[in-house]
């Protein structure tokens, strides 16, 4: 074991290039995607949340199934879609991070939305009853419903950023796991690295970027739970 | 947009700077469009300078490290990058069937055949070739091991019902596979359950071959690659050392044909493919090693003609497949 270590620290250096650019790659389009789900999530859930509206409960079951949706299927429809031969071809997506942006925003916004629509329609009718009485527009209540919800809406900003950073079937179909040939990343993300370099045999590196990404994905809850504390006090 | 402008090398008086800055603009402008980054002001640099060519190959020619030799210095002398995407053979034409890939790389000859006689692959080249070998656990429980004759090793696989792992994903090495099994003329209900299809890339099957202490068909350059990491031996030879002429490995190379789809980047696409068919192309295949041990032996360069090497093989009506 120790002299296992060691040979993973010597390594290192040489393939810092490699891995730098694959964590770049990867927080660029996990974050990217998950701050444009959430901007089109949030809204859905509250108007889901509050409307009260013919098939309303088909509109949530599909959100729910939404959830579970498998991440291959939906880097299937994604090449599909931005393949030359598909809808977007012309926008020359295909093995681009715009295209795993693409797929993960797909896979993560129902994600961000079922989650939200849970925290938001906890929010207690009293609450936004309140908000109306004080003379509240509905901007306002809306506002003071994500306020009251925090704490659910950051739960599913992580659970769609967990979604997004460790899927590896849809960002493998339509980005092509490409790296240059001086070993920078252009389409690999951690996730589609660790599967390579296990195909290749080369379980350390495997491990060291698995470990990584066990990390990244620590850190970024960190941050969001301490956000999340930090709206409160202030709030 | 900002690292692109100060990247612009040439830049000596204001007016000069001006103009570039117009002409970055412009060609930022159209490379946004077009979805690509870097686009080169430099007018001594030839025209396809800062493009990505889309190379769509298999697992094996990337898997050994072979095409990061190849790309680095072609991307060098013309200023363009080589963007890699390793699928298998038969993801891989089919990436250049929808126009996605602009150059394919590949070793199934009977599938860039098809692939050639439907019209969306032009200019084929012969690469290079190595050869196949039957890999499996050092107890060689089918005593298979010195067998001069692949299908007779196949043959004793199956009759000994020994564990065997396909890769099972309509790859170059599958298709290989399964025109061995043929060979055998063995019917499907002989296979029984020693006989596993992976549906991976040629090292994770080495892998799982491993693991369950069976047989597989491999590539030799993969299996050298990953000598390190597998206890797996090889039993039966290929013609490189000699043996079975039927585990004959040959790679060859074509662009998309532009008239398909009129996005490919046809221009490139030549360029590559007449650099890596060049004699330096074909010396960085030949010095290739890992291991001590060459992987590649090229192909391309040889003084005699070799017509069959850009149409399907049988298309004069000759019967010498």
């Amino acid at each position: 074991m120790p002299l296992e270590l060691h040979t993973l620290v010597a390594g290192f250096p040489f393939e810092w290039n490699y891995i730098r650019s694959i964590i770049e790659v990867s927080l660029y389009v996990s974050l990217t995607a998950v701050v444009l789900s959430t901007l089109v999530s949030v809204p859905v859930a509250l108007f889901v949340g509050f409307k009260e509206f013919r098939g309303k409960t088909l509109c949530t079951s599909i959100i729910n199934t939404g959830m579970g949706f498998p991440s291959v299927v939906v880097g299937l429809l994604v090449l599909f879609t931005v393949s030359n031969d598909g809808p977007l071809g012309s926008w020359d997506l295909v093995f681009t991070p715009e295209a795993m942006i693409i797929s993960q925003f797909v896979l993560a916004a129902p994600v961000i939305t079922g989650v939200s629509l849970a925290a938001v329609s906890s929010v207690e009718q009293n609450v936004r009853d309140a908000a109306y009485a004080m003379g509240g527009t509905r901007f306002d209540v809306a506002l003071v419903t994500i306020k009251e919800a925090r704490y659910g809406i950051a739960t599913a900003v992580l659970a769609g950023f967990g979604r997004a950073i460790s899927e590896v079937g849809s960002v493998l179909i339509v980005g092509g796991n490409i790296a240059g040939s001086d070993g920078t990343s252009v389409t690999r993300t951690l996730t589609t690295a660790i599967q390579l370099e296990a195909r290749q045999g080369r379980f350390e590196t495997a491990m060291i970027l698995g470990a990584i990404l066990v990390v990244l994905v620590l850190f970024i809850n960190a941050i969001v739970v301490r956000l999340g504390n930090g709206g409160g006090r202030y709030g | 947009m900002q690292s692109y402008f100060i990247r612009a090398p040439n830049v000596v008086s204001v007016t000069i700077q001006r103009r570039e800055v117009i002409a970055g603009i412009v060609s930022a402008a159209a490379a946004g469009l077009a979805g690509c980054v870097a686009l080169g002001g430099d007018s001594d640099r030839p025209a396809i300078s800062g493009e990505t060519l889309t190379l769509t190959t298999t697992t094996s020619t990337y898997d050994t490290g072979l095409l990061e030799e190849l790309n680095a210095p072609f991307e060098e002398r013309y200023g363009v990058t080589v963007a890699t995407v390793s699928q298998g053979t038969g993801a891989a034409i089919e990436s250049g069937r929808s126009g996605d890939s602009d150059v394919v790389m590949v070793h199934a000859r009977s599938q860039e055949d098809a692939f050639i006689e439907e019209g969306y692959a032009i200019n084929r080249r012969d690469l290079m070739f190595n050869d196949f070998i039957i890999i499996g656990d050092s107890d060689d429980p089918a005593e298979i091991s010195g067998t001069a004759d692949a299908v007779e090793a196949f043959t004793q696989i199956a009759d000994s019902e020994s564990t065997f792992v396909s890769r099972g994903d309509n790859s170059g090495t599958h298709t290989q596979e399964l025109e061995i099994w043929d060979e055998t003329g063995l019917e499907d209900v002989n296979f029984g359950e020693w006989y596993q299809e992976a549906g991976q890339g040629m090292g994770d099957v080495i892998t799982q071959t491993g693991q369950s202490q069976g047989y597989t068909l491999s590539d030799r350059g993969t299996y050298l690659s990953m000598s390190n990491e597998t206890d797996l031996e090889i039993h039966v030879e290929g013609p490189v050392e000699g043996g079975s002429e039927l585990l004959a490995n040959p790679y060859g190379i074509f662009a998309i044909n532009p008239a398909v789809h009129e996005n490919v980047n046809y221009d490139l696409a030549m360029a590559y493919i007449g650099f890596i068919t060049s004699l330096e192309g074909e010396k960085i295949i030949e010095e290739y090693t890992v291991e001590g041990e060459q992987l590649f032996f090229p192909e391309a360069i040889a003084a005699e003609p070799n017509f069959r090497q850009y149409v399907p093989e049988q298309w004069d009506g000759s019967n010498n497949g």
